[in-house]
């Protein structure tokens, strides 16, 4: 008699993989000037803009894709993925959200019918479909506090100046393959501003889906919280199941000034794929973060359950004296899910703290990686680093690797690492079982346990999202 | 007397290895039956094939729990149905608060009873009781389940279980080893307070002094794989002088 529950209890099933029946318009695969002078057409964007993302081109052309991570999945063709699909507008409602959008979300379990959110928790939404950013809640009430929230698009024609002034601050066009493919093709994603002194006055969050067979999708994110100003910004994603790779290439820019905090929310479920590895999303991911300001701050939550291939290192660069960057992170991998992320720490101004919480999660044949950077400057004076990565391992065939690098320039700094890895063991599940708790109770309860200390730090809300997301993708059909 | 549990003929692998060669034994209800032999016998493999634990594999003959066979029956089922086994070696698990866990645990068996699920505070009141029964630390029930436990506070929080789920067989393995003298005392308290004319009791041991606090009606010797003698408590005194070796199957 062997334990061979412990397989069905982790073959997680994908929730979100239907398709949103809408019509789509596209363009044909392939990546040229004219794809991008299409793209820019499109989105009405001003002759600077088409400018940087030409350069941009220029730049990606010149650069080749980096392998130095411990991923291994087969070349992506650059040339066969689309750059743009939009959802066609239906003619005679401009202003309105197709229904069937409204429908898919509230399937998504995200309204974007303002008057029908709950009472209390007012949550501002910008959804994105593929390419385009469908509509954003709550703009008109925010607006009256000074905050700007809405869609890249709309605020590189309507605010020029804070676009020029902060979009490639933080993440250069030319900082990294991926980052510089999205500068060149990124089709939507979200602008917000907070101005000075202000708290902003609900969580903000984008909810980015991919629907359209055979494209990719290329958001860009920018947030700037102005001196003394508050915000938590929150981001969910899906995707449909398709037995295709799909492409997802983001850069997230977050700027935080004097005394200011952004505190930023994960929840990825893009479709990972089968257990043979077909199908699933890449996911290739440049965030970070630059406290400018003294006594800034930043944290990275983030819960990642889904794509095929994750590459993504939330970086912050602490730059102002005291500023605090946090980075609290759970990465599941099972079926044949490949990960590879983790964090960088950049102490450039004085007494600056980061702490980095790291989980990983490998069952069935997935391969999680903790790649993390610790760097303290000569400035860097009384800088501290507190860095914990732990992995749990569930079954036999999966993996967990980590790799902490730690730069420090004989400042006095501070750094203490620790890590630790641990097996669901048969004996562990047996003792649950023994106390008539099932194999998937018990599973779930040893892996809530594992990362409770990571989903403390999510917005409610998000928590009872995420907790409920990693039953789902390591139990499988329970009940 | 009917049985409440009853063995027939149990034959049992681990591995290649056989370990369970033809034992047969009856728990009788509101009965307290003892387990003696030496180390090797067999005696935790028992305990293990009567809760269904993937180490063991039953190749022939029969484990009957009121009337029905239960060789094929999932570990939870059983447990739910209310067979309890205190571990040997309870395993540490890391993470899971110990609260946690036992309200988990008791809320399922209720649930499968049909009973409401118990509420945090009534649950907190019922530990609370236990608790100072078993003379134990409140903190015990805050920490991760048996992490970095001493060998006698896992013992104890196995009685707590055990108190706490109230089943009607109870499979007691080595609960005395490594047990000061308080220990001891604490926890074949809390074995005689279960004590309800009902459930029935299987004490592996290889000491008399628990079974002095806990006074058994049977004692069994079991010896390669098998039952070999059955008597009463006076069979005790007899082996604590003579050891195994002059037993012979009867
Ligand atoms: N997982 C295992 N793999 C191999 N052999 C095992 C395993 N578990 C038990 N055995 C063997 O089975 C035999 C019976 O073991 P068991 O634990 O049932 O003995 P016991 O009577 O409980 O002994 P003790 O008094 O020392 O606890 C021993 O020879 C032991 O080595
Ligand atoms: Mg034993």
């Amino acid at each position: 008699m062997g334990n061979k529950g412990l397989d069905k209890a982790i073959s997680g099933e994908y929730a979100l993989g239907f398709e949103i029946d809408i019509e789509t318009e596209t363009v044909p695969p392939g990546l040229n000037e004219s794809t991008i002078a299409f793209i820019s057409k499109k989105k009405e964007e001003p002759s600077w803009m088409l400018d940087l993302r030409l350069k941009a081109l220029k730049k990606w052309e010149s650069m080749t894709e980096p392998h130095w991570a411990k991923l291994d999945y087969e070349p992506i063709d650059y040339q066969a993925i689309s750059y743009y699909a939009a959802p066609k507008e239906s003619l005679e409602s401009l202003d309105e959200v197709d229904p069937k959008i409204l429908e898919a979300y509230n399937k998504l379990g995200i309204s974007l019918e303002e008057q029908k959110q709950l009472a209390g928790v007012k949550v501002a939404v910008d959804a994105v479909v593929d390419s385009v950013s469908v509509t954003t809640t709550y703009s008109e009430e925010l607006k009256k506090h000074g905050v700007i929230f809405c869609s890249i698009s709309e605020a590189i024609r309507d605010y020029p100046e804070l676009i020029k002034k902060y979009m490639f601050s933080v993440v250069p066009m030319s900082d990294n393959y991926f980052a510089a493919l999205n500068a060149a093709v990124f089709t939507d994603g979200t602008f917000v501003y907070i101005p000075k002194g202000v708290r902003c006055p609900m969580e903000l969050s984008t909810y980015f889906r991919i629907n359209a067979i055979n494209t990719g999708q290329f958001e860009r994110t920018l947030i700037v919280a102005d001196e003394g100003s508050y915000v938590s910004y929150n981001e969910g994603c899906s995707a449909p199941t398709r037995d295709e790779h799909q492409l997802h290439a983001a850069v997230v820019e977050l700027i935080i000034l004097k005394d200011a905090e952004i505190k930023y929310s994960t929840i990825q479920n893009w479709f990972p794929g089968d257990e043979n590895g077909k199908g699933g999303i890449y996911n290739f991911v440049t965030k970070r973060a630059i406290c400018k300001g003294d006594n800034a701050k930043v944290s990275w939550t983030q819960v990642e359950t889904g794509s095929a291939i994750t590459w993504k290192y939330p970086s912050c660069i602490l730059k102002g004296d005291n500023s605090v960057g946090e980075f609290y992170s759970v990465a599941v991998t099972t079926l044949a899910q490949q990960a590879d992320t983790g964090t960088k720490m950049i102490h450039i101004g004085k007494n600056t703290s980061s702490t980095i919480i790291s989980k990983g999660i490998s069952a069935m044949k997935g391969q999680n990686t903790y790649r993390g950077l610790v760097k303290m400057n000569k400035s860097a004076v009384g800088a501290r680093n507190y860095s914990e990565c732990d992995s749990l391992l569930i079954g036999s065939q999966c993996g967990a690797h980590t790799f902490p690098y730690l730069e420090s320039k004989d400042t006095k700094g501070q750094i203490e690492h620790e890590a630790t890895t641990s097996k669901i063991s048969d004996e562990q599940l047996f003792y649950l079982r023994q106390r008539g708790i099932s194999e998937e109770d018990a599973v779930s309860m040893i892996v809530h346990g594992f990362c409770k200390e990571v989903f403390s730090k999510l917005p409610m809300e998000y928590a009872v999202e995420a907790k409920a997301l990693l039953e789902l993708t390591l139990e499988g059909s329970v009940g | 007397m009917s049985s409440i549990m009853k063995i027939e003929n149990l034959q049992a692998k681990i591995g290649d290895k056989e370990i369970l060669k033809g034992l047969n034994l009856e728990l009788e209800p509101g009965k307290v039956h003892a387990i003696m032999g030496p180390n090797g016998a067999g005696k935790s493999t028992l305990s293990k094939a009567i809760v269904g634990h993937y180490d063991v594999d039953v190749t022939d003959g029969n484990i009957i729990y009121k009337n029905q066979i239960i060789n094929d029956i999932a570990p939870e089922k059983r447990a739910l149905e209310g067979i309890f086994l205190s571990f040997q070696h309870p395993v540490e698990i890391p993470g899971v608060n110990n609260a946690y866990f036992l309200r988990t645990a008791l809320n399922a068996k209720r649930k499968h009873e049909g009973k409401e699920e118990l509420d945090a505070a009534a649950f907190l009141r019922l530990m609370k009781e236990y608790l100072t029964l078993l003379d134990m630390k409140s903190d015990m029930i805050s920490r991760s389940l048996n992490v970095g436990f001493s060998g006698g506070e896992k013992k104890r929080n196995e009685i707590l279980q055990m108190m706490l789920l109230e089943p009607e067989v109870i499979i007691l393995d080595e609960i005395d080893s490594g047990l000061d003298i308080d220990a001891l005392r604490a926890v074949s308290e809390g074995i005689n307070k279960m004590k309800d004319g009902k459930r029935s009791f299987l004490v592996i041991t290889h000491y008399s002094r628990i079974l002095d606090y806990i006074k058994p009606d049977y004692i069994h010797v079991l010896k390669e794989g098998k039952i070999i003698k059955t008597a009463g408590p006076e069979l005790v005194a007899q082996l604590e002088e003579h050891g195994y070796d002059g037993i012979e199957e009867e």
